[in-house]
């Protein structure tokens, strides 16, 4: 299957694209996945889930906890191989190069495939370093003004450098919930990713930061591919521009958010979107 | 015997009053229309403590002033005249030998008749005041209950009161710890002032030479505490310049890059180590590691002494591994998940995860590690009383024997002691340095893991 970057092709998978004719899949495809399976020890995690994510969009994974939304997330830049007993099966393409070939170094395509997690995690470390420590360790800044270049850039598109520009040593984990979380986020675009991956990004926050973060994903969604696990249906409608349902391991239902929520072919979609499972 | 007797009495008196007070309880269930307020079981709690208590005070009180009492009495039993031919020793000799014949284990030699008509008196007078003083106790713990019982209704706030008594108990336990430390300090500090009476602190604390006379005499030698000072200092150092990289780099290994199944058998293992009674782990100094360094030192042109500095530094540095090891790989382990997460996310390789955001993380943790294994080895004794070499001269030299202060303490203090003179007196001084040394230690250990605590929240 050809699935280079530029390259507009849909496949089966996606009926509705084709009668949707605004549907973002009609832009390049970024991440292809196919029958993917993750096994934790002897417990089945994900049974086959086969998806194309496209380019400069919002894809919105929901499902009730436990489905595997995140499992499947963290297939995406290989997070799962830092869990003993995690075993993946099938296969994950970015830009159709195989993320699972033995030949592809992993420190790279994390380094292209920016991870945001559920609880906001600065380093114990001040504002600026919190920032800097991506493109210091990839060797992004030629000098110290490169640097300054990188972080202040980065926090620009977090939303956060107008609230911080004053105390940049400070610690990051003295900023508020909201702000730690814009923070993580200039952490990850500071390494200068194609992909951002957001696990619940929002899930520990109020709803004014929530607020701010969605706005945010809305922005970062114009030079970014998104994929955000979201546990608020709300959320999913209102950034996401495709939407993926997954229940028990399994992928139930995708196609744009508009159609999964408004008119949702699968009955346990049906069934979680009214509130009756989950 | 009496004490099987008296603990017998109690723990009928403790399942009567209980049960008295859980069966009165169970019947104010029927009551009309009122809501009993405690559950049975604190009835009957409430009944026991009544019930106990009273009887436990007599019997504390008999414990306290009856030994006074029948030592009295055992002295009035002496006849008039020979008592006052009797001194102090023998007149102890002579209670001691009425005690026996009274407790009928028998005493060696004739018997005279004042000592055995004594020796009956006072046997038939502790029968009777045993007797009496048990019977009190029951009549008293009898009226407790009977109260407690008479108080039982369905308003009465029985948990309240029995969760206090409990409070109260936990409190005193509590107590036991503190007033013992209390007890600790304070006659550490006492007896340090009186040997303070004899050298002046100032020649203590900054003196250059460790003599003591301990033949006694007028001349009582030199009491410089800056030898075995520096030589509990340089033993420490070396201990923990072996014990701290070997420590730490294990702890690194085991918590981050072991699998499951070797983690599982080897951190149990380097457990081990620490159960390792001190004294095997000084003759293994003694014996290897000390005869080890003196050849080596001959092999490559250095003069090592068998017992130095060096060797019960690194012998005592291995002994104190396990510390610095488990401590850290524990503290590392608490370092959040996410945190290393963030790190891998960002595609930092695991060895920059744990040199940039796991160590920096648990860095003010590890440093408490550090410092509860130093507090440790400046106070431990059987290594360096066998490997050190017991010289406490002021050296600079790591590979000549040196002494420390615990090994003095040891060497002040063993043998006749009469605590009258600055030669075992200093032992408490000592002592006291040593205290105070660990616990400044301490304290700033626990300043700095308090302060890791608030690290990432």
């Amino acid at each position: 299957m050809d699935m280079l970057a530029g390259k507009v092709k849909k496949t089966s998978l996606n009926v509705d694209s084709a009668m949707n004719p605004t549907d973002v899949l009609e832009r390049p495809i970024r991440l292809t996945a196919r029958d993917v399976t993750v096994h934790y020890g002897a417990k089945q995690a994900l049974h086959g889930i086969s998806i194309d994510i496209p380019d400069r969009a919002v894809t919105a994974f929901i499902g009730p906890s436990g489905c595997g939304k995140s499992t499947f997330l963290r297939c995406i830049n290989r997070m799962n191989d830092t869990i003993e007993g995690a075993k993946v099966g099938g296969t994950i393409k970015l830009d159709g190069e195989d993320i699972y070939a033995p030949a592809l170094d992993v420190v790279e395509l994390r380094a292209r495939i920016g991870m945001v997690f559920q609880k906001p995690n600065p380093f114990p470390k001040s504002i600026y370093d919190n920032v800097a420590y991506g493109p210091r360790i990839h060797g992004l800044a030629r000098n110290k003004a490169d640097l300054d270049e990188i972080v202040v850039s980065s926090l620009r598109k977090a939303g956060l450098f107008e609230e911080v520009k004053d105390r940049l040593q400070e610690p990051g984990t003295g900023l508020s919930g909201g702000q730690q979380q814009r923070l993580c986020i200039a952490r990850a675009i500071a390494v200068g990713p194609e992909v951002i991956l957001m696990d619940e990004p929002c899930s520990a926050l109020d709803p004014i930061a929530t607020a701010v973060i969605e706005e945010l994903i809305d922005e970062l969604r114009e030079n970014y591919t998104i994929v955000i696990v979201t546990h608020s249906m709300q959320q999913a409608a209102r950034v996401s521009q495709r939407t993926a349902f997954f229940h028990l391991g399994n992928l139930i239902e995708q196609g744009p958010t508009e159609d999964i929520f408004t008119n949702p072919v699968n009955k346990q979609t049906q069934d979680y979107i009214m509130g009756r499972i989950g | 015997m009496n004490a099987l007797v008296v603990a017998g009495v109690l723990i009928v008196l403790l399942g009567i009053s209980y049960q008295t007070g859980w069966s009165k309880s169970r019947n104010l269930v029927t009551a009309d229309g009122v809501k009993v307020h405690s559950r049975p079981q604190y009835h009957g709690s409430f009944t026991a403590i009544w019930a106990m208590i009273p009887a436990l005070v007599i019997l504390l009180l008999w414990a306290w002033f009856g030994g006074g009492i029948t030592h009295n009495y055992t002295v009035s039993q002496i006849p008039q005249d020979i008592l006052v031919s009797l001194d102090q020793a023998g007149l102890n000799g002579a209670l001691i030998r009425i005690n026996a014949l009274a407790s009928g284990y028998g005493v060696a030699g004739e018997t005279a008749p004042w000592e055995q008509a004594a020796g009956d008196a006072v046997r038939s007078f502790n029968f009777l005041t045993f007797a009496g003083t048990l019977i009190l106790a029951v009549v008293a713990g009898g009226a407790g209950l009977f109260y407690a019982r008479s108080q039982i209704n369905a308003r009465l706030r029985a948990r309240n009161s029995v969760e206090r008594v409990v409070n109260v108990l936990l409190l005193a336990c509590s107590a036991v710890a503190i007033l013992t430390t209390v007890g600790i300090v304070a006659s550490l500090v006492t007896e340090a002032l009186r040997f303070f009476t004899f050298i002046n602190p100032i020649d203590f604390f900054f003196g250059t030479v460790w003599a003591p006379n301990n033949a006694g005499g007028d001349n009582h030698g030199s009491y410089g505490l800056l030898p075995l000072l520096s030589g509990t200092l340089m033993i420490t150092a070396i201990a923990m310049i072996v014990a701290v990289p070997v420590g730490l780099l294990s702890a690194i290994y085991l918590s981050q890059y072991a699998p499951k199944s070797f983690r599982a058998v080897a951190k149990p293992l380097i457990e081990i180590l620490a159960g390792i009674p001190t004294i095997v782990f000084g003759f293994f100094a003694l014996v290897t590691v000390g005869p080890f360094l003196r050849d080596f030192g001959n092999a490559i042109g250095l003069q090592i002494s068998a017992t130095s500095a060096l060797t019960a530094g690194i012998v005592m540095g291995i002994m104190i591994i396990p510390f610095v090891s488990s401590l850290s790989d524990d503290i590392m382990n608490q370092v959040p998940r996410t945190l290393r997460d963030g790190a891998y996310g960002l595609g930092a390789t695991q060895s920059e995860t744990i040199r940039n955001v796991l160590l920096p993380a648990a860095l003010p943790g590890i440093v408490g590690a550090f410092l509860l294994a130093v507090s440790r080895a400046i106070g431990e004794t059987m290594i360096v009383v066998l490997a050190a070499g017991n010289a406490p001269i002021l050296r600079g030299s790591p590979f000549e024997p040196v002494s420390t202060i615990t090994v003095s303490i040891v060497n002040q203090l063993t043998g006749d002691t009469d605590f009258t003179g600055p030669q075992s007196l200093v032992g408490f001084a000592l002592g006291l340095t040593l205290f105070v040394v660990t616990l400044c230690l301490n304290i700033f250990a626990l300043y700095i893991v308090r302060r890791f605590r608030e690290q990432y929240e």
